[in-house]
């Protein structure tokens, strides 16, 4: 019940099979880590798990704590608890990132509740402090203008925002330097708990010295081909990718956590 | 029951409501020179009125349909059909409690008493085709400025009225300037005397509560040397199945060093021709400045303008046309300079949703003669869906030394990848775009005053709601 639960997923685009049975679990109180190369499909899984309407799911589940979601609006699932941090934020011109982030809070609120100006911005400078994002940031459009490490940096302070159950983070390293990293890894760190499950994405595993996964899947060709614990990631990156090309076609069942 | 309406909280119907008509007099359907005498005996005109009216009507008659450039869809227009006059009588009322009670419901319902309570300076609404309220605050009627309807300010102020009534906008500028000369009735006229500064807005609610009707209402506005006014209006009308016709005029002085802020926030239903002719005089170092926001309406054709007489007076057009599906905003500005040192600013922003359609044509005029005028003209036009359409007819023509133009166009799309991003964040589909919407607009609403950046945000909310799914 209390896990994000993709049981073999088949997802099509313009009439080519991108996931190709996808079996994962995460449960509440765990971050696991996708690693996979470039083109095997991570994104789109991301995407379909938050409703992107121009793909295709044409088999398979997905449940959030028990409750099939694959029929929901995209705002539908946002609202009962799931985030993706984008691997490419949009922009939005003239929109605030203050005004952004209010309307998406009030959204989760019951009908005819308001939102309270002053505890909302109160919270909203709590994360910004965190992220070590400069006040100026909340009057600024989002995502307008801004650098790959601060589009990401906005992702991750929505995410602190919005507290959701189940965040899927897709490349939030990428864009990053060093320091800004482990700005990032500790504003996530800071949401990991007992009452969300955490999914990140990456396809390097630099990002996971900083967010420790406590499982790693390998995906290959729209497929886990392989999990492990986190030294999973350190043997990915000493061996690369390679090898499990041929791995894929061996793997008839997909793994299951 | 009618449930009371703050004007800050969302009401999906706005302006969709009608009551029963309980009109007294009722000029007819079509326009023949007897409605005109029917008009002029009821509203007992001085024999100058019922001329200038009959002198218009001839105009209007032997004018074209402006469809060689405009819409074809003006054909749709059957003046036969139209009911030129509708009123309960042609005195407006000072208190609301003697305003009747079927009017009075639509205007609460509006929340144009509340509003004149709030933050007005005075009000004047008028139903069908007369003012059934008009009242100003005691202070500001005791600074000597006079708020009333045009039919009371003709009467009773003619020296200053007929000075200027028809001389920004002829009789015959185009073919519905001519057909509000020959059957107006209603509007505001407005005199400031030199160097009051009115402090408080004066607003004008204009309601359209009969099917197959003409509202017609003529405002003029003088501010004299030195002075300051903030005028608004706003305008909604029910949605019927037949075309409503909508044909104001408004000519707005600025006398020397004057300032004079005229707003509009109109909210049409879908079956209103909305053919509106505005033109303000700015004379020496004065200022007249337009904020137009069209929302609804089948067809808007409004351009205001600007003729800048004396040095260094100021003209600025900043205006907002929303176009939701199957409506035609055909809007801009026209601006024409016409002494040294003048200059003039132009923002246009339009929204087309569905398969509406925003227009802008625009007129920068800088003869030969004059030296260091300026124009400033911005148009940017957002699409929400592919097959929403903008047009840009900038016509530019200036001439002489020292003289400048700036212009900027930019087409832009609400992009699908926008909208989910959005709704990731739990912002439905309307939501999302509405937010977009105002984006899209706000550094232009942010230069309006409070009260109707609120208000103008509100109906783009509902605009979007009723335009996705
Ligand atoms: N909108 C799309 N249209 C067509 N092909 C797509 C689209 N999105 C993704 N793909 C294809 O799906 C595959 C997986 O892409 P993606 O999910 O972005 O991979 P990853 O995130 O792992 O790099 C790629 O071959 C890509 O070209
Ligand atoms: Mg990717």
């Amino acid at each position: 019940m209390n896990r994000l639960s993709i049981s073999n997923l088949r997802v099509s685009i313009a009439e080519q099979e991108i996931i190709r049975g996808l079996s994962l679990a995460v449960p509440k109180g765990e971050v696991h880590a996708i690693m996979g190369p470039n083109g095997s499909g991570k994104s789109t899984l991301a995407k379909v798990l938050a409703g992107h309407p121009d793909y295709k799911v044409t088999m398979g589940e997905v449940l959030m704590d028990g409750e099939d979601i694959l029929g929901l609006a995209p705002d539908e699932r946002a609202r009962k608890g799931l985030f993706l941090a984008f691997q490419y934020p949009s922009e939005i011109p003239g929109v605030t990132i203050a005004n952004f982030l209010r309307a998406a809070v009030q959204a989760r609120l019951p009908e005819g509740e308001e939102l309270e100006a002053t505890d909302y911005y109160a919270r909203l400078y709590e994360k910004m402090d965190l992220l070590e994002m400069d006040r100026s940031f909340t009057s600024r459009s989002v995502n307008e203008g801004f650098s790959g490490g601060e589009k990401k940096r906005n992702e991750i302070l929505q995410l602190a925002m919005l507290e959701p159950k189940y965040a899927v983070l897709d490349e939030t390293d990428s864009g990053l330097d060093i320091d800004a990293l482990k700005v990032v890894a500790n504003g996530v760190n800071s949401m990991r708990g007992p009452n969300r499950g955490i999914l990140v994405i990456t396809h390097y595993q630099r990002l996971l010295d900083y967010i420790v996964p406590d499982h790693v899947h390998v995906m290959v060709q729209g497929r886990i081909v392989r999990s492990g614990g986190k030294e999973l990631a350190l043997e990915l990156e000493e061996k690369g990718y390679e090898g499990y090309d041929e791995v894929k076609d061996e793997v008839s069942e997909p793994a299951m956590v | 029951m009618v449930k009371e309406v703050s004007p800050l909280e969302i009401e999906r119907n706005v302006g969709n409501f009608a009551y029963p008509e309980t009109h007294t007099h009722d000029a007819g359907v079509g326009l023949t020179e007897k409605t005109i005498h029917y008009i002029s005996d009821i509203k007992e005109d001085p024999d100058w009125v019922r001329e200038f009216r009959l002198n218009a009507y001839k105009t209007f008659l032997s004018k074209p349909m402006p469809t060689h450039w405009a819409s074809k869809d003006l054909e749709a227009i059957v003046f036969d059909n139209i009911r030129y006059y509708l009123s309960a009588g042609t005195q407006p009322k000072r208190n609301w409690e003697d305003v009747p009670d079927d009017v009075k419901r639509t205007f609460e319902r509006l929340g144009i008493p509340e509003q004149e309570r709030k933050f007005l300076a005075g009000v004047e609404a008028q139903f069908d085709s007369e003012a059934v309220y008009s009242n100003i605050k005691k202070a500001v009627g005791e600074q000597g400025v006079i708020f009333v309807g045009s039919a009371e300010g003709l009467k009773n102020h003619p020296e200053i009225f007929r000075k200027w009534f028809g001389k920004v906008i002829p009789t015959g500028d185009n073919k519905f300037s001519a057909l509000n000369s020959a059957v107006f009735s209603g509007g505001s006229f407005i005199y400031v005397p030199p160097g009051v500064k009115v402090k408080h807005p004066l607003q004008a609610y204009f309601r359209i509560n009969a099917e197959n009707f003409g509202q017609f209402e003529r405002t003029l506005i003088i501010c004299d040397e030195g002075s300051e006014l903030t005028y608004m209006e706003g305008c909604t009308a029910p949605k019927f199945n037949t075309a409503t016709l909508h044909s104001a005029v408004v000519e707005l002085v600025a006398l020397k060093g004057a300032k004079l802020q005229y707003i509009t926030v109109q909210n049409w239903s879908a079956n209103v021709f909305n053919l509106v002719t505005k033109r303000g005089i700015a004379h020496e170092d004065a200022e007249v400045k337009w904020i137009d926001c069209n929302i609804g309406s089948r067809l808007t054709m409004k351009y205001p303008g600007v003729i800048m007489k004396g040095r260094r007076a100021r003209g600025e057009v900043l205006s907002i046309a929303l176009a939701g599906d199957g409506q035609h905003q055909d809007t801009g500005a026209k601006m024409v300079h016409a002494a040294d040192e003048t200059t003039s600013n132009i923002i246009s922003k339009s929204i087309s949703i569905g398969k509406g359609r925003a227009t802008y044509r625009g007129l920068v005029h800088i003869p030969k003669h004059l030296k260091n005028c300026k124009n400033n003209t911005e148009c940017d036009a957002l699409l929400i869906n592919s097959t929403s359409r903008t047009d840009t007819y900038p016509a530019i023509t200036v001439r002489g030394t020292g003289n400048s133009v700036q212009h900027e166009a930019s087409v832009s799309q609400v992009s699908a990848e926008q909208i989910f991003y959005m709704q990731q964040r739990g912002l439905t589909e309307a939501q999302a775009m509405s937010l977009s919407v105002n984006g899209f607009v706000n550094d232009l609403v942010r230069q309006f005053p409070m009260e109707y950046s609120v208000e103008l945000k509100r109906l783009i909310e509902l605009e979007m709601e009723g335009s996705v799914g």
